[in-house]
């Protein structure tokens, strides 16, 4: 398969970047997209020209390392799929592909199509997270959780982290992130002790670092490669408002109300 | 006000404007339920039975400053909002983003300014004319709205203007409706689908009711 690629070059953070088009032949319909950018950078190096640098780690749809805003979609022209598990044959042969960086206020380019995505972590920092005790092991199946909980919590933790959703979102929003992360502890016993004071701190982390507003648009669901549901930002909303009317004291002081 | 806003949450915000935003939608029916009183053959005795009411009655008038506080708290956090959002994303894409749901909801500060444009075209109208700061037309009391709305309707143009806006009032709400439940933390298996059917029913159903009045107008009367 023959393909004309629009791929958006940017030597660093601070240089101003543009798209370069490039011609690729001879890919053949079973590889992945991934696999097609190493034959192109294969390529470019024995041209003695730059490769292009993009994230990829496992390759396995599982680590949320892969990012790629290819033709208008993250992860692109496929459902439920990460870059690394889209295959070319999902494009047309003489096709025209345009391969964009996520674009974020809080995904900065670091170089052509690898983004910084630290602002998920600092998200995880602020709350993401159960505090346990050390000591014996704990028996098994001794807190009872009901098998609807246990689903819905292991749905909502299917979320790689990989900001498809920011990159689908008109507004940038990380809403559907932060939910999935919030819902999974927030519909277990063991994430109960600290929900109140995780679901504000993991909000005010994600206004702090100026991700948009959530408007509803459900472009993150329909684009998430683990087909997170924005039923969890209702969750997050319900257990904001619930942490935020039930409890006593101001929790966290940074991010108002 | 600009820095206390920006301190609130961006879940606080977003829910403050849904609630505004439900209560601009039941005031809508109420609005409508009076102005269907237009299509009562009685030269509008009926219409101005029920001015008389929303004119006079205390109760009303207390409601009149939570309408005036709940459009201006829904739009300056609208605004806001939009703003925030659009600094999100400083640097935009070159092919244009896909998403395969609500079609309306891109567009909602977009169809938010249009009626906003209407709501002072109505106000100079309407409102502003009873408190006395813009003159009635010459020879109709300063709260005989029958008289203002049949002349207005008599102009073509205003009367096409007004249906069209209705229709963008409709594309506004058709996203409304369930994305303030949804703000609101009300998704359920059993309800969404319920409150999205209303919605959309509504939606299409209070735009028609306003629309159906210069269109009776034009075509009937």
């Amino acid at each position: 398969m023959d393909f004309t690629l629009k791929i958006w070059r940017q030597k660093n953070a601070k240089a101003k970047g543009k798209f370069v088009t490039y011609k690729i032949n001879g890919i053949s319909d079973s590889s992945s997209f991934l696999e097609m950018l190493d034959v192109f950078n294969d390529q470019q190096v024995t041209k003695g020209e730059d490769p292009v640098v993009f994230d990829h780690d496992c390759r396995e749809g599982i680590c949320g390392t892969c990012s790629l805003y290819i033709n208008g979609r993250p992860h692109g022209p496929d459902d439920a799929v990460t870059t690394c598990q889209l295959h070319m044959r999902k494009f047309k042969d003489g096709d025209t592909i345009v391969i964009e960086p996520w674009r974020s206020k809080a995904f900065p380019v670091i170089r052509d199509l690898m983004v910084d995505r630290q602002a998920f972590d600092k998200i995880i920092q602020a709350g993401g997270f159960i505090s346990v005790n050390t000591g014996g092991i704990p028996d098994a199946n001794a807190i009872l959780i009901p098998k609807q909980n246990a689903d819905s919590s292991m749905d909502a933790a299917a979320c790689i982290g990989c900001g498809a959703c920011v990159a689908a979102c008109k507004n940038a929003s990380a809403m559907l992130f932060v939910a999935a992360k919030v819902s999974h502890f927030a519909l277990l016993p063991q994430g109960k002790a600290e929900a109140t004071r995780r679901v504000q701190a993991m909000v005010a982390k994600m206004d702090e670092l100026g991700f948009g507003n959530c408007t509803n648009t459900g472009a993150c669901e329909a684009e998430c490669p683990k087909e997170i549901s924005i039923e969890n930002i209702a969750r997050m909303n319900r257990e904001f408002l619930g942490a935020k009317i039930g409890s006593q004291k101001k929790v966290v002081k940074e991010g108002g109300f | 006000m600009g820095n206390k806003l920006i301190s609130y949450s961006s879940i606080t915000k977003k829910v403050v404007m849904a609630l505004a935003g439900l209560f601009l939608i039941s005031f809508l029916v109420v609005h409508l339920g009076i102005n269907l009183l237009l299509l009562s053959n009685d030269d509008g005795a009926s219409f101005m039975v029920a001015v008389g009411f929303m004119t006079t009655n205390p109760l009303v008038k207390i409601m009149e400053i939570f309408l005036m506080g709940g459009f201006a708290i829904h739009m300056v956090i609208g605004v806001f909002i939009q703003i925030q959002n659009w600094l999100a994303r400083p640097v935009r894409y070159k092919v244009a983003g896909y998403s395969h749901l609500s079609f309306f909801s891109k567009y909602m500060i977009h169809t938010g300014a249009i009626i906003f444009i209407f709501l002072c075209i109505h106000f100079t109208n309407f409102y502003f004319v009873k408190l006395g700061l813009v003159n009635p037309p010459t020879g109709v009391g300063k709260e005989d709205f029958y008289q203002m709305a049949t002349l207005l309707f008599a102009d073509r143009f205003y009367a096409v203007l007004y249906v069209v806006l209705m229709i963008f009032l409709g594309f506004h709400l058709h996203h409304a409706f369930q994305s303030a439940f949804q703000t609101l933390g009300l998704s359920h298996t059993k309800y969404t689908p319920f409150i999205k059917v209303v919605g959309t029913i509504y939606s299409i159903v209070v735009p028609l009711g306003f629309a159906s009045i210069p269109l009776f107008f034009i075509f009937i009367k």
